[in-house]
């Protein structure tokens, strides 16, 4: 299926955007924000590759939102890319948690915005399961389908540990994808 | 200062490599080492930063700016922000190097359509761990999923948190909720 080319995105445009997301995204979420701005809005990358992306990111060590956008930011524009966004995602947060630290130090109470804190939390954790949702929406075949269910349930509810579970589950899971378009091919 | 930058350096550069499935992982660890091994704050003083990085925009795992900041001050939380993102960020990168040489392949896209299903698992498992890690009540439960509805129908996630924030600051104001 030919595709359009994905617009090109300019250093300056994915620090602009990395930074938007780094002051929007309270009480985290921030695969979502991506999603959203990245592969809907601006169309800079394919879902298969944000979600490449996703597993990449949550496989090797490091923190995966900050993973993630270097990643996008790599895949854009290479490692100029990657630090525009690592400068964006991580620079004003910085700033403005510091700004937060100094109030505290002040003597001003945080347990007071604990209730406001959790309601803005549950709204952001919103943005990732909704980007969990409409990318499931796509998922046609039942091989996938299992895929997605194992992972949610031993990783989310049975806690088993990660990397090995994806060490078994990632393999399988590209067989699966190498079986089934040979059978459709 | 110099011993406690590189203290922090210490602390945190090997976390950033032992940091798998991001932040939640390494907060325990990150307690133990700024409160019992190293002293620089009391366990309620961790628990209130934990509190602000919550408040804050950005990575949760920005926490280690916190901690930096409250071991030495502004040069603390840079050398503890950089000790935990450098070493894992290097990592990232030279994989990304290497996948995006594989341009647009078949074998990429195999890949590709194998992760995907893995990937959208490991998004719901990890909106399900934070909010048992956050305590989520009913009252978070009804927002999450008054907000995920309004997302999935289009609204701009800008409005959806203003509006969130909003109700509740007026909720709490009225009494209604919190103490």
């Amino acid at each position: 299926m030919p595709e359009p080319d994905p617009p090109q995105a300019s250093l300056p445009d994915i620090l602009r955007v990395f930074t938007a997301m780094g002051l929007a995204s309270f009480g985290g979420g921030l695969a979502g924000w991506m999603h959203r701005e990245i592969v809907e809005r601006r169309r800079w990358m394919s879902e298969e590759g944000f979600l490449a992306g996703v597993a990449l990111g949550q496989v090797l060590p490091g923190p995966n939102s900050v993973n993630l956008a270097l990643y996008i930011g790599q895949q854009l524009r290479g490692v100029p890319g990657a630090a525009m966004a690592f400068i964006g995602i991580l620079g004003p947060p910085f700033v403005v948690i510091l700004g937060l630290a100094l109030l505290y130090s002040w003597g001003t109470g945080v347990a007071g915005f604990a209730v406001v804190l959790g309601g803005v939390a549950a709204a952001g954790l919103a943005n990732s399961l909704a980007t969990g949702l409409r990318t499931a929406r796509r998922i046609r075949d039942l091989s996938s389908w299992v895929v997605v269910a194992v992972t949610f349930i031993t990783i989310g509810l049975l806690r088993w540990p990660m990397i090995p579970v994806v060490a078994v589950l990632i393999p399988a899971s590209i067989a699966l994808a190498w079986a089934g378009g040979r059978a459709r091919g | 200062m110099a011993e406690r930058l590189v203290a922090l350096l210490l602390v945190f550069a090997p976390l950033s490599l032992v940091s798998l499935g991001g932040g939640p992982s390494i907060f325990a660890e990150m307690q133990r080492q700024a409160v019992d091994v190293h002293g620089w704050m009391s366990a309620g003083q961790f628990t209130d930063l934990f509190a602000i990085s919550r408040a804050a925009p950005g990575p949760g795992s920005l926490i280690c700016a916190l901690v930096g900041w409250q071991a030495a001050g502004f040069l603390g939380a840079l050398a503890g922000a950089l000790g935990l993102y450098v070493p894992s960020s290097c990592l990232l990168l030279a994989v990304g190097h290497w996948w995006r040489r594989r341009g647009d392949s078949p074998a990429r896209r195999m890949i590709e359509r194998g992760l995907a299903p893995v990937a959208v698992g490991l998004i719901f498992a990890g909106v399900y761990a934070l909010l048992q890690a956050d305590g989520a009540g009913w009252l978070e439960m009804v927002t999450l999923a008054l907000c995920t509805i309004a997302l999935l129908r289009g609204a701009s996630p800008y409005a959806v948190m203003a509006v969130v924030a909003l109700l509740y600051t007026g909720l709490q104001q009225a009494g209604a909720i919190g103490s």
